[in-house]
C-alpha cells in the first residue's frame, strides 16, 4: 500500500472546510454569462420587432405631413423624385414629394413603381389568403392522415422509414421545392387542367403544402403519441378494434394538438417566400379562380426589396408588409403556444 | 464512548406539504459502519441524501431541524455545499461511472481540485484503486472506457473515485443491490477495510448485509426512526415490535 | 356496419396519404437527378459562370454558400449551445424568465424567413453598418450595404433555434446520475457542466450544427437583400464583400434570366448540388439524432 502521506496535494487536505461559503469566480461568472447569452434570444425578438416596425413607421408619418402639406396633384411633377435616395430624412422630403402612401394602402391596386404609385395591400392580402387556403387544403388532410397512419396503423419498421423520410422532406430547401413547382408541377398541372396562366395560386399552393406537410405531420404525430396508453388499452380491452380505437378514442383526445399543428402549418405557408416567388405568377390579381396568378405579401417583399431605394416610401411600405406578416405569425405562434398547449395538458392531467 | 461524527437533530423533510422524514434524531459514530434499514419508501435513502445535501437538487423540498457534521450544522445559511460534498462522498445504488476512461474517472475529483501534474494524478489514481481493491483488475486497462468494466467493478471504481477526493465520510445508497453475490461480498469486504479510515453510512434493504457489515443499525419506518442500536442488539434483541417484525421478515 | 365501412375507407386514406408523400419526395429527387446529373461534372463544380451565365460552372456559388454557412456557424453555434445549457441546466421550469426565453426561441423558429431578411436590412445594414461607416470609415460606404457578413449574421439568427433545440434535447438525455456523481465528488455546477454535461452532449451539438448548416445553405429569402449577388467575377475577399449562393443562383437563373430554357441544364445541376448537399447533411443529422435517442433509452 502506498502511504497516504507524501501525497501533499490539495485533495489530500482533509481539512476542507465547509463552514463559510466560498466565492468561486468561474461559477459566478459562468452563471451570469450563460444567463446573459440566453437573454439575448428575447432581445433578438424584441430587436426584430423594433427594427422591422421602425422602418415601416415612416409610411404613416409621410401621410401626416402630406395632409398638412399640399394636394395630390403635385404627384406628376415630382414623380421622378421617387427614385432619388432619401436616406437622410425621408420625412422632410415627403412634404413636397406627396406620395400619399397610407391613403392608397386600402386600395385595390398594387402598383408601387409608376408615376402615380399606389400601394393597395388588398390584392396582396387576397392573394396570400387564397394561396394559403389552397395549400392548407392539401397539407392539412394529407399530413394529419399520414400522422394517423404512422402512429396507429403502421408496423414499427414502416414507421422507421416514414418518420426519417418526412424529416428529410422538411430539410428540402424551399427554393428547391419552388424550382420543382416551376419546372415540373406547373407543366403537369397545366396538362391536366388545361388552364391559361402556367404559374398560378393552385401550383403555388400545392408546392407550399409540401413545405407545410412536415410541420403539420410532426406536431400531429407528437400529439397522437402523447395520448396516454391507458386510453388505448381501455378501449381495446372493451373489445373495440384498433381502427375504432384510433378514430373514436385517440383522435378526439389529440384534437387540440392537431389544431396547434395546423396553426403552425398555416404560419409556415403564410410566410413562405421563395415558393410564392417562383410558382404563383406574382400578378396582383383578385380573382377567385384558383388557376389565376396571385402575388403574396412575402413574395412582394422578396421581389421588390432589392430594387427599392433605401428609406423611400416603397421601402417603408414593404417593411409595413413585413410588420403585418410578423404580427400575424407571432400571434399564430402565441395562440398555438399558450392556448392549445394548455388545453392539451389540462385535458390529460384531469383525466389521469 | 464513540466519537460522534454526524448528528441529526429533530430533522424533518417535506416534499411540498408531504412529510418524508419526521423528526429524526440520529448519531453516527466516527470510523464505524452505520446501516440504515427499513422497507422501501421508509425514508432511509432520503435521510442519507440529507447528509450531503443531495436533496438540494430537487425542487420543492423543505427541511427542518439540523444535521451537525463535526459540530457544524450543514443547513446553516453560509455553508459551502461544494466543500461539504468533498468531505462527504457518496456511492449510488446504480453505479454511475462517467463515460470516460478508468483513469479519467478517478482523476475527475483531483482535477476539479486543480491538480494537473501527471505524476501526482498517477499516484492518486493508483492509491485510490488499490484502496478500493480493484487495482489488480484494472491496472492493465486504465485507459479503457470505464463502461467496459463489469457491474461489480464499476461500483468499486465509483468507490475508488470517491476515495480520490479524500473524504471523511462515505454515504452508500444500497451499493450492492444491483450486483451478483460475488461482487456483493467484495463490496462488503471493502466496506470492512474502509471503516479503518472512514465513517460509513450504508442504506440497505438486505438485512444480512446490514448484520454482516455494520456496527450500528437504525430501523426506519414510514419516515420515522423507530430504533437504533448496536447491530448485534438490533438483530438479537430489538426493543420495538415493529423492528422485530421487520427483521424476522414479517413485513417489508 | 355503415360506420365500420367509413372507418375502413379513412384507414386506407391514411395509408394513401403516406404513399403520396413518399411519392412526392421520390419524384423531386428523381426529377432533379435526371435533369441535373448529365450536366454535373467536376468542371461544373470548379468553374466560374461564363458567357453571361449561360455556360460554365457554379464555383463561386459553392464557395459563397460555404463561406456564408461557416460565418453563420461561428456565430450561431456558441450562442445556441449556451442558451441550451441555460434552458436545460440553470432555468427553473416555472420561472417567468425561462418561459419567456422559450417563447422567444419558438418565435424565432416560426417567424417567416423573409422577416429575417428585413431585419438584416434594417438592423445590420441600416443601423449597425451605417453607423460603423460613420464612426470608423468617415462616412464612406463600406459596411452600410449588403455583404457576406450581414447575410451570415442574419442567417445565424434564423438557425439559432435549430441549434438550441437539438442541443437542449441532447443535454436532457444525459442521466441525472451523471450530474449527481459529479456533484457528489464536490464539483461545482459549472465544473459539472463543463466536464460532464457538455462532453456528453457533443453528438447533440454536432447534430444541431449540421442541421443549422443544412438549413442555412438552403435558405434564400433572408439573403435576398442582405448580401447575395446575382453575378460576381471574383470570390469574396473580405467580410464586406457580396457573395454568390447556390439557392439564390437557382432562383435567379430560373426566374430572372433572359433565356431560361437555354440554361435549364445549369439550373437542374445547381439544384441537384444544393439538394445533395442539404439532403446528405440532413441524413447525417437524422442518423445522429436517432442514435442519441436510442442511447437515452
Amino acid at each position: 500500500m502506498l502511504s497516504r502521506k507524501g501525497r501533499g496535494d490539495k485533495s489530500g487536505d482533509s481539512q476542507v472546510s465547509f463552514a463559510g461559503e466560498k466565492f468561486r469566480f468561474s461559477d459566478w461568472f459562468a452563471e451570469r454569462f450563460i444567463k446573459t447569452v440566453a437573454f439575448m434570444s428575447i432581445a433578438f425578438v424584441a430587436l426584430i420587432f423594433i427594427f422591422v416596425f421602425r422602418e415601416a413607421f415612416p409610411v404613416f408619418r409621410m401621410d401626416v405631413k402630406q395632409k398638412i402639406g399640399s394636394v395630390d396633384l403635385v404627384q406628376e411633377k415630382y414623380g421622378e423624385e421617387e427614385v432619388t435616395p432619401a436616406t437622410a430624412n425621408p420625412v422632410s422630403g415627403s412634404a413636397i414629394k406627396v406620395s400619399k402612401p397610407s391613403s392608397t394602402l386600402l386600395s385595390n391596386i398594387w402598383m408601387p413603381v409608376s408615376d402615380n404609385p399606389r400601394y393597395g395591400l388588398i390584392p396582396l392580402f387576397f392573394g396570400t389568403l387564397k394561396v394559403t387556403i389552397i395549400a392548407l387544403l392539401f397539407a392539412a388532410p394529407i399530413a394529419i392522415l399520414a400522422a394517423i397512419y404512422t402512429s396507429m396503423f403502421a408496423k414499427p419498421w414502416i414507421r422507421e422509414i416514414i418518420k426519417p423520410a418526412i424529416e428529410l422532406l422538411a430539410g428540402f430547401p424551399s427554393v428547391v421545392i419552388g424550382f420543382f413547382a416551376l419546372m415540373v408541377l406547373a407543366t403537369v398541372f397545366q396538362d391536366i387542367f388545361g388552364y391559361a396562366s402556367r404559374l398560378n395560386s393552385f401550383v403555388g399552393g400545392f408546392a407550399m403544402s409540401l413545405a407545410a406537410i412536415p410541420v403539420i405531420y410532426t406536431i400531429t404525430e407528437d400529439a397522437l403519441t402523447a395520448v396516454p396508453k391507458t386510453y388505448i388499452e381501455a378501449s381495446l380491452g372493451l373489445g373495440a378494434s384498433r381502427r375504432q380505437t384510433a378514430f373514436n378514442v385517440v383522435l378526439p383526445a389529440a384534437v387540440p394538438g392537431i389544431f396547434a399543428a395546423v396553426i403552425l402549418g398555416l404560419g409556415r405557408i403564410f410566410g413562405e417566400t421563395m415558393i410564392a416567388l417562383m410558382a404563383t405568377g406574382n400578378a396582383a390579381l383578385t380573382s377567385i379562380n384558383p388557376f389565376e396568378s396571385v402575388r403574396t405579401l412575402s413574395a412582394t417583399i422578396g421581389a421588390e426589396m432589392a430594387e427599392v431605394v433605401f428609406g423611400d416610401t416603397h421601402y417603408s411600405v414593404l417593411f409595413l408588409i413585413g410588420s403585418l406578416l410578423f404580427i400575424f405569425t407571432f400571434a399564430l405562434n402565441a395562440i398555438s403556444e399558450f392556448y392549445f398547449k394548455n388545453l392539451v395538458i389540462r385535458k390529460y392531467q384531469s383525466k389521469k | 464512548m464513540e466519537n460522534l461524527k454526524v448528528r441529526a437533530k429533530n430533522l424533518s423533510l417535506f416534499y411540498g406539504d408531504n412529510p418524508a422524514l419526521k423528526n429524526i434524531s440520529l448519531d453516527i459514530p466516527e470510523k464505524r459502519v452505520s446501516a440504515l434499514i427499513g422497507p422501501s419508501g421508509c425514508g432511509k435513502s432520503t435521510f442519507l441524501r440529507t447528509l450531503n445535501r443531495m436533496n438540494d437538487l430537487i425542487d420543492n423540498v423543505r427541511i427542518e431541524g439540523e444535521v451537525l457534521v463535526d459540530g457544524i450544522n450543514i443547513y446553516d445559511r453560509n455553508i459551502d455545499v461544494v466543500n461539504l460534498r468533498k468531505k462527504i462522498g457518496m456511492i449510488f445504488q446504480k453505479s454511475n461511472p462517467f463515460a470516460k476512461s478508468v483513469y479519467d474517472n478517478i482523476a475527475f475529483g483531483p482535477r476539479i481540485n486543480g491538480i494537473t501534474k501527471k505524476s501526482q494524478l498517477d499516484e492518486i489514481v493508483e492509491y485510490s484503486l488499490r484502496q478500493a481493491a480493484i487495482w489488480d483488475e484494472v491496472k492493465g486497462r486504465l485507459h479503457n472506457s470505464a463502461l467496459s468494466l463489469s457491474g461489480g467493478q464499476q461500483q468499486r471504481l465509483c468507490i475508488a473515485r470517491t476515495l480520490a477526493v479524500n473524504p471523511e465520510i462515505i454515504l452508500m445508497d444500497e451499493p450492492a443491490s444491483a450486483l451478483d453475490p460475488i461482487s456483493t461480498s467484495k463490496i462488503e469486504e471493502l466496506i470492512h477495510e474502509l471503516k479503518q479510515k472512514y465513517t460509513i453510512v450504508i442504506v440497505t434493504h438486505n438485512m444480512q448485509q446490514a448484520a454482516r457489515t455494520s456496527d450500528y443499525t437504525a430501523f426506519f419506518y414510514i419516515g420515522e426512526l423507530v430504533e437504533v442500536n448496536r447491530t448485534e442488539i438490533i438483530f438479537s434483541n430489538p426493543s420495538k415490535k415493529q423492528t422485530e417484525d421487520y427483521i424476522s421478515g414479517r413485513f417489508g | 356496419m355503415n360506420r365500420n365501412r367509413k372507418d375502413i375507407i379513412i384507414e386506407s386514406l391514411t395509408g394513401i396519404s403516406v404513399l403520396l408523400i413518399i411519392f412526392i419526395i421520390i419524384s423531386i429527387l428523381a426529377i432533379t437527378i435526371k435533369g441535373g446529373w448529365p450536366n454535373l461534372s467536376w468542371k461544373f463544380l470548379i468553374e466560374f459562370p461564363k458567357d453571361g451565365m449561360t455556360k460554365g460552372g457554379i464555383f463561386p456559388a459553392i464557395v459563397g454558400t460555404a463561406l456564408m454557412t461557416l460565418i453563420m456557424t461561428i456565430a450561431a453555434v456558441p450562442f445556441g449551445v449556451i442558451t441550451a445549457v441555460y434552458l436545460a441546466e440553470y432555468a427553473k421550469e416555472n420561472s417567468v424568465f425561462a418561459k419567456t426565453i422559450r417563447f422567444a426561441v419558438k418565435t424565432l423558429a416560426v417567424v417567416p424567413s423573409i422577416i429575417f431578411g428585413l431585419f438584416g436590412l434594417g438592423f445590420f445594414i441600416g443601423f449597425i453598418g451605417q453607423n460603423m461607416d460613420k464612426i470608423f470609415n468617415g462616412g464612406v460606404l463600406k459596411w452600410g450595404q449588403p455583404s457576406i457578413l450581414w447575410a451570415s449574421l442574419t442567417m445565424a439568427l434564423l438557425t439559432l433555434p435549430v441549434v438550441i433545440v437539438s442541443v437542449e434535447e441532447a443535454i436532457r438525455t444525459i442521466p441525472v446520475e451523471m450530474r449527481e456523481a459529479s456533484l457528489a465528488l464536490g464539483a461545482t455546477k459549472w465544473q459539472t457542466i463543463r466536464r460532464v454535461v457538455l462532453p456528453g452532449s457533443l453528438t447533440g451539438i454536432l447534430t444541431g450544427t449540421i442541421l443549422a448548416i443544412s438549413r442555412g445553405a438552403g435558405e434564400v429569402a433572408p439573403i435576398l437583400f442582405t448580401g447575395a449577388a446575382y453575378y460576381l467575377s471574383d470570390l469574396p475577399h473580405s467580410l464586406s464583400d457580396q457573395f454568390m449562393s447556390l439557392g439564390y443562383h437557382i432562383y435567379i437563373m430560373s426566374t430572372q434570366s433572359s433565356n431560361v430554357d437555354a440554361t435549364l441544364p445549369i439550373q437542374f445541376a445547381t439544384t441537384l448540388v444544393l439538394l445533395l448537399l442539404t439532403f446528405s447533411l440532413n441524413a447525417i443529422a437524422v442518423i445522429l439524432r436517432y442514435r442519441i435517442r436510442k442511447k437515452a433509452k
